[in-house]
């Protein structure tokens, strides 16, 4: 038997870009919706997938193509065809519509060098996968299964959620999406500010979730907050979705994303701002957020996210924590209480006003905060009132305060955190014979 | 050195449910697999087959019949071949045992060019 000479061994070829095959899928779907319609959401994710599988069969043997992109496009591109053709019955489909999505399939995608023909098509996927007819959180899940290209396992494993809630949640989703013919256009001028606001709002909300450290894939974690990344950048590219707000957000996801290196320690353990190495801070991602944060004041409107980059680009330029800018953050929260009053925004203001007014002040400002009852529930609040406590020499209240925060702690390594230092705090007392222990 | 060759049966089902990522991490183990059989100078040849099943001949009552596959009742298609060369059925496994065909849940059917 004699091969073909091509088929003796693949080329010494360089490893596929990072990300390659999800970012193909979301650019696949993208493609497909746009010409399907938001009705055929299902279908377009799995002919989407089947190209990616053609690929995953084809590519170890015939090598990578040198445009994997567009052979891509062309696989599902034929793939639809051939669904429709063949399939008429299955998809119960009339024969003009089948006809007029056939031709649609056959449009050329335009290529102009150096930008993504399938960038509008993406940008319109967001769009729907955020609609505001969806709940905020299917808004969230069917963004990562479909604009994002993670699967319901990912997804569950990012949200500690149950795979099949995923699932159904996303069957849920694009049953809606059907029901109210959602259209897979960009919204009109008149509505763009309001449905980009609530695009900002679901990646803030799966940015948070990949930065927040409570239990879950860590790994899965970070690529939550890349994606939220990566979809604002991609708005960043098309003037009607370049609003100053959005590059507010970008550069926020940069300076927080640039802290990954050190928020852990080589335990697991979190390691609080206030003791991380400054020196391994992402110094790329920290200059293209204070990129992002220049280009958003170019506005009139100064959004939450505004507030929130300025707060977070204040840390990631000082070089210790005792050496931050303490009044210009404490400002910023202070506009932030305002505009949106949260009790989050009143804990991180508190730890603030402890840095520029003392222990005393930031009690008396921890307690006056918004919906007390809601931060109760939250094991950084006692922690904080805590430390505030011992601080002011109540070390015993204070103890217990932490205490009672590392029992609501959701995560191990947080409780462990946590617990050590009630351990700390015990010896320090014994050690001193603290007065505050006695009261 | 004899020559052997690596017949893949694909089992789709199991393919259908495994996220863009995990399918580009099986993409580069393949062809890191690949490569390296191909550098050791074992690799002699292999390509994909159509995923459509084929068609199976048979003569019946003295006339060809020609029936659509895949033919196996477990729904599984041999989705491409490799030709390898070692020197025994042992090698031929050691090679073949780190092959992500086998992290996909498919089959890899061993059988040695008779030579004689």
């Amino acid at each position: 038997m004699s091969p073909p000479p091509d088929s003796t061994g693949p080329d010494p070829i360089p490893p596929l870009v990072d990300h390659l095959f999800r970012t193909e899928y979301t650019r696949l779907v993208a493609f497909l919706t746009r010409r399907l319609g938001a009705e055929r959401l299902g279908v377009a994710e799995d002919i989407a997938s089947e190209a990616l599988l053609a690929a995953l069969k084809r590519w170890p043997q015939s090598g990578v193509p040198d445009n994997p992109g567009a052979w891509l496009v062309e696989v599902a591109r034929r793939r639809a065809i051939d669904l429709f053709r063949r399939d008429r019955v299955s998809v119960r489909m009339e024969t003009a519509i089948q006809a007029e999505l056939i031709a649609s399939l056959d449009d050329a995608v335009p290529v102009a060098a150096g930008t993504d023909p399938l960038a509008d098509d993406q940008l319109r996927l967001i769009f729907l996968c955020c609609h505001p007819a969806l709940p905020r959180i299917s808004r969230v899940a069917l963004t990562l299964k479909i604009a994002s290209g993670l699967s319901v396992r990912e997804i569950g494993r990012a949200f500690l959620s149950d795979e099949i809630a995923v699932a159904q949640r996303l069957a849920r989703a694009r049953k809606l999406l059907r029901e109210i013919h959602a259209p897979v256009e960009l919204p009109p001028a008149g509505e763009i500010a309001v449905r980009l606001d609530a695009v900002l709002d679901v990646l803030y909300l799966t940015f948070t979730e990949g930065h927040t450290a409570h239990e879950g894939d860590e790994l899965v974690r970070h690529e939550l907050c890349h994606e939220a990344l990566r979809l604002a950048e991609l708005l960043l590219q098309r003037p009607d979705t370049a609003a100053p707000k959005v590059h507010a957000l970008a550069a926020l996801f940069c300076f927080l994303a640039a802290r990954f290196p050190t928020r852990l320690g080589a335990d697991g353990i979190p390691v609080l701002l206030a003791d991380q190495d400054r020196s391994r801070w992402d110094r790329m991602l920290i200059h293209r957020g204070l990129q992002h944060l220049d280009r958003s004041a170019e506005g009139a409107e100064i959004s939450r996210y505004h507030l929130e980059a300025e707060i977070a680009g204040h840390h990631s330029l000082a070089s210790t924590w005792d050496a931050t800018n303490w009044p210009a953050i404490l400002t910023a929260y202070d506009r932030l209480l305002a505009l949106s009053p949260s009790p989050v925004v009143a804990l991180h203001r508190a730890v603030a006003v402890r840095q520029v007014e003392g222990d005393a002040a930031a009690l008396t400002a921890l307690e006056a905060a918004p919906h007390l009852a809601t931060l109760g529930r939250f094991p950084a609040y006692h922690s904080l009132r805590g430390e505030l406590l011992v601080g002011l020499g109540r070390t015993g209240e204070g103890v217990s305060a932490i205490r009672r925060a590392a029992e609501l702690a959701r995560s191990t390594p947080v409780r462990r955190l946590l617990e050590r230092r009630v351990a700390g705090l015990a010896v320090a007392n014994v050690m001193t014979r603290d007065p505050g222990a006695s009261r | 050195m004899s020559q052997f060759l690596l017949i893949l049966h694909d089992t789709t089902k199991a393919l259908a449910s495994i996220s863009p990522e995990e399918m580009q991490r099986v993409v580069e183990r393949y062809r890191a697999w690949s490569t390296r059989v191909a550098e050791a100078g074992q690799l002699r040849g292999g390509e994909k087959l159509k995923d459509e099943g084929g068609k199976h001949l048979t003569r019946e009552a003295g006339k060809y019949v020609v029936r659509d596959g895949p033919f196996s009742e477990v729904n599984e298609v041999i989705g491409g071949y490799f030709i390898i060369e070692a020197a025994d059925y042992k090698a031929a496994v050691a090679i073949c045992a780190d092959c992500p065909h086998l992290d996909l849940k498919g089959r890899i059917e061993l059988r040695e060019v008779d030579a004689m």
